[in-house]
């Protein structure tokens, strides 16, 4: 055993488990959160997808002890103040869900794909977002979001742009 | 108010608190001012279900009582408690709609509880697309008995007659005077609304209010937001994964490595040194093994040294030589031929006979979330949290199975992964209750990947041959169906002598004669002839192979023959393949049950509209470049809903690799509810199908499943997304204004066609036609190869 310090949403905790211990079930066992879940264990279909310093990561084969120290976020972080990121915005408006035992994982990969490119292309999108699996084949939809959430986080930068400016 | 989860608050406290809450408990502490589903349920009158019925804690909803389905509270707002599950096509925010236009109460005023079966009456939770068709009558039916039995209390209120009434989102007030008014809350507070309806079952509802005109209902139509999406795209929503009890401990089972295999041993030691170690549960060939945590588990469940021995022979052949066993095998069982007219006769005077055989392999449900359950068997009861869609048949699967009276076992329905049909999720539950009962702690088990994809129920293999004459005018006048499923004992939902564990441990009964099943269309053929056999293989019990319910259990299999070889008939004639299909349609003018055939015609003209088709005979010429362009239709219907569709493909000549790069589907499915919900179903089951049609196939050799991941198991990604999807919403009935205008099913019917639309296209695009699913691309590859395209 071993503790381990994990940043999570913002809020530092400690856990004292077996340092090999997948991340996933630390977060969800441990830590008690909802938005990673378990799809395959091997890192091939991302369910258990998490943000670790921005960049999306499948927790389910990252050992506990190699996120010590980092600043994970996962799904229930991503609202900030109680407003939904637009991101998860996006998802609403375009209705994307069947099941959504997958949408973890798209969302936080959406999320980490408009970090590194702002305005993707469709072909962008289906490349960066291939990875990431869906059964109930919401594929359509999501792509949908993604070009949603482009266009609402570069109004919401204007927006924010020219408040500075005025 | 809006509640963004299924589960019952009660439920939720009774999770957190690790004992199980009686009916009445779970009545207290929700704050009803109503009593009403204790009390409806403590009256026992289901005559039905008496003999089930005891001193246990969960009785029975009694489905006569409308208090059993609808909860008023004094804020007047509106809870309605119903026997279905959502499978996340939107079905609970439909019976919000209908039931709230019925009641006539404001939509964003109600919530639904579903599927839970000590609080909802037992509608048999999902299947057969019969969630609006079938079950959205009664609660219809039950909302207008409310809404009459509430209009005669504020009658009494108010010392009017019922006529002198308006009603708008629960508000009652004097039509004459209206700023007399009072709320459904005020009237039935402290009180039942006490009114009954009648029916053999809760399937089967009926009251004396008549249900409103079509041209009155409010809600029904409107593309309402679907309220369960907020919460599972915010991370809030508690799924059947998230369920923690105290002192819950968690389960990983430990699979035969080769089908048919006999545990000879295990050796516990292997593992009850490793942290956490709890216990090692065996019964027959079903092993599993416990331990405190969830890793620890896996790792036990990995290290566990068994030995097993092989079955004498081997259970099955491999996946390559599967169409050849199919057709060399003595059939286990063969149904009578159906026959229309003298179909010898027509193909003897025929002026040409096509002839094809199709084959379509074993397909998954591979859940995109292995099959989990947690149990609770605390104070002699089972309490058993599961995303299974049939919540009721797992209480009484479960109850039988580990002989408990049924009124001492619930399952609570929960949110859960890809739910289309008979999935592992009722073998979960079982095997969650059986290690929870034995080791007397509640127990979490979850599938790992390799077992989901390797051992849930498969759709059956089929191998379809076809015949067709044409006349010499090039009309289809004789057409023969020939079809082997390998499905000998598909096994039914929630049978405690079929599941996984119950055939592991040697329950033996005689198996059911399985399946095979005659496409649906409504072409005038005059003569035919249907012929049905059903193949088994070698290994009946504990297979990996064993075959259940797949969304349209066998729609897309022979849909893929039947729309494959109209299209090749069509070719054979020298016609459009519209045209073909709408002279087929029209070649016929007898008995048109719910107008179907005006329905069908409808719902083609619909498709090849909204395509822009162009008539012209198939194959265009071959192109010249890397890509050929082609495109493809296909048609079918299922109970009376009516699906047309149309793909465009691109074809990779130099790699194989299709791409169906538009997509278009007219689908006529009568009164629809929430047109946003039915389009997002419509579109991801067509894509469920394209998955089917290009990739998924189980691979096996002769002992067990290759395919067991997502590499050996692959699936439709985002890559292979058509660029455009057009969905046309058609009413084809003759007169789409009747007030009566019934609700038909949608959610399968787009499974059927779609397999045959892409064949179709390739064939449209490149001049080979592909008789085997899946496309993948090194078949297609070597097909144009041996073709010279």
């Amino acid at each position: 055993m071993a503790v381990i310090t994990l940043t999570v949403n913002g809020q530092r905790q400690t856990v004292d488990v077996d340092p090999s211990t997948p991340l996933l079930y630390v977060l969800r066992n441990d830590l008690e959160l909802r938005g990673p879940r378990f799809g395959c264990g091997l890192a091939q279909c991302g369910a258990c997808t998490v943000l670790i310093e921005g960049a999306a990561v499948r927790s389910c084969v990252i050992p506990a002890s190699g996120a010590d120290g980092a600043a994970i976020t996962t799904l229930e972080g991503l609202a900030t103040d109680g407003e939904l990121d637009p991101v998860q915005q996006a998802w609403i408006d375009e209705q994307v869900p069947q099941c959504g035992f997958c949408q973890n994982g798209q969302i936080l990969s959406a999320k980490a794909l408009l970090a590194a490119n702002p305005s993707p292309t469709d072909a962008e999108i289906r490349e960066g977002m291939a990875g990431v699996l869906c059964r109930c084949m919401t594929y359509y939809r999501v792509q949908a979001a993604i070009k949603r959430a482009a266009t609402l986080i570069a109004d919401a930068d204007r927006n924010a742009g020219s408040e500075v400016a005025g | 108010m809006t509640v963004f989860t299924n589960v019952p608050r009660a439920i939720e406290k009774a999770m957190e608190r690790s004992s199980a809450p009686s009916r009445r408990d779970f009545i207290k502490t929700s704050g009803f001012l109503v009593v009403s589903v204790a009390a409806a349920a403590c009256t026992g009158t289901s005559t039905t279900t008496e003999s089930a019925q005891g001193a246990g804690p969960y009785p029975d909803v009694d489905f006569r009582q409308v208090d059993s389905w609808i909860v008023i509270t004094e804020d007047n707002t509106a809870t309605y408690y119903v026997g279905k599950t959502d499978l996340g096509q939107g079905t609970g925010t439909a019976f919000r709609q209908i039931m709230s236009d019925e009641l006539d109460m404001a939509y964003d005023r109600t919530s639904c509880v579903m599927g839970s079966t000590d609080v909802t009456v037992d509608q048999g939770g999902s299947g057969g697309s019969n969630a609006l068709q079938r079950d959205g009558y009664p609660m219809r039916y039950v909302a207008a008995e409310a809404r009459r039995a509430l209009l005669d209390l504020a009658a009494t209120h108010f010392g009017v007659p019922v006529a002198a009434l308006s009603v708008r989102d629960g508000v009652v007030s004097v039509t004459a005077d209206p700023d007399r008014q009072v709320t459904y809350g005020q009237l039935v507070a402290g009180r039942r609304i006490n009114a009954t309806v009648t029916g053999d079952s809760a399937s089967s509802v009926r009251g004396e209010a008549p249900l409103k005109a079509v041209q009155d209902l409010r809600l029904t139509g409107q593309p309402l937001p679907r309220y369960d999406i907020p919460p599972k795209v915010d991370g809030s929503l508690r799924w059947a994964v998230d369920v923690k009890l105290p002192g819950m401990v968690h389960a990983r089972n430990v699979k035969p490595p080769f089908a048919g295999a006999t545990l000879e041993s295990v050796d516990e030691s292997s593992v009850s040194g490793l942290p956490g170690f709890v216990r090692v549960v065996r019964r027959g060939n079903y092993l599993a093994v416990i331990c405190e945590r969830e890793e620890q588990a896996i790792r036990a469940a990995t290290e566990l040294r068994a030995t097993w021995q092989r079955p004498a022979t081997a259970p099955f052949p491999s996946s390559e030589n599967l169409f050849d066993y199919m057709r060399g095998a003595t059939p286990t069982y063969s149904f009578d031929p159906r026959i229309v007219g003298t179909p010898d006769a027509a193909f003897g005077s025929a002026a040409r006979v096509v002839e094809a055989q199709y084959e379509v392999p074993f397909q998954g449900h591979t859940a995109f979330g292995p099959a989990h359950a947690t149990a609770d068997p605390s104070d002699g009861q089972m309490t058993i949290y599961s995303n299974d869609m049939k919540s009721y048949g797992l209480r009484d699967g479960v109850a039988e199975f580990l002989d408990m009276p049924r009124d001492r076992v619930r399952v609570v329905w929960m949110d859960g992964p890809q739910t289309y049909g008979r999935t592992a999720a009722d073998d979960a539950g079982f095997e969650a209750a059986f290690l929870a009962k034995e080791i007397g702690r509640p127990v979490r088990l979850q599938w790992m990947r390799h077992e989901e994809t390797a051992w849930d129920t498969k759709a059956p293999a089929y191998v379809v041959s076809m015949r067709g004459g044409l006349d010499a005018q090039g009309t289809l006048v004789a057409w023969e169906f020939d079809a082997r499923a390998a499905d000998h004992h598909h096994v039914g939902y929630n049978e405690a002598d079929t599941v996984l564990i119950a055939q592991l441990s040697g329950v033996r009964r005689e198996p059911n004669r399985g399946r095979a099943s005659a496409p649906s269309d409504m072409y005038g053929i005059p003569h035919r002839r249907t012929n049905l056999q059903v193949v088994g293989l070698p290994l009946v019990w504990e297979t990996p192979l064993r075959t259940g319910n797949l969304r349209d259990p066998d729609g897309p299999q022979v849909t893929f023959a039947s729309e494959s070889f109209i299209d090749e008939v069509a070719v054979a004639a020298g016609a459009d393949p519209v045209q073909f299909r709408l002279q087929l349609f029209r070649a016929e003018s007898g008995d048109d049950d719910g107008f179907k055939r005006a329905r069908s015609i409808a719902v083609l003209e619909a498709a090849a509209n909204a395509y822009g088709w162009e008539a012209r005979v198939s194959p265009r010429p071959v192109g010249t470049g890397e890509v050929l362009t082609g495109r493809g239709l296909a048609y079918a219907y299922r109970s009376q809903t009516v699906v047309a569709q149309i793909v465009d493909v691109e074809v990779n000549r130099r790699t194989g690799r299709v791409w169906v790069k538009r997509l278009v589907c007219a689908h006529d499915c009568g009164l629809v509810v929430n047109p946003s919900g039915v389009r997002a179903t419509i579109e991801c089951g067509m894509l469920h199908s394209l998955s089917r049609a290009l990739y998924e196939e189980v691979t096996f050799d002769e002992e067990k499943v290759t395919s067991v991941d997502w590499v050996s198991s692959p699936t439709l990604r985002h890559t292979d997304t058509p660029e455009r999807i057009d969905i046309v919403l058609v009413n084809g009935d003759p007169n789409p204004d009747r007030p009566d205008l019934p609700m038909y099913g949608a959610g399968e019917t787009i499974c059927k066609p779609l397999l045959a639309a892409v064949a179709n296209a390739i064939y449209d695009a490149t001049g080979v036609r592909l008789r085997r699913v899946p496309f993948k691309a090194d078949r297609v590859l070597a097909a144009l190869r041996a073709a010279g395209v």
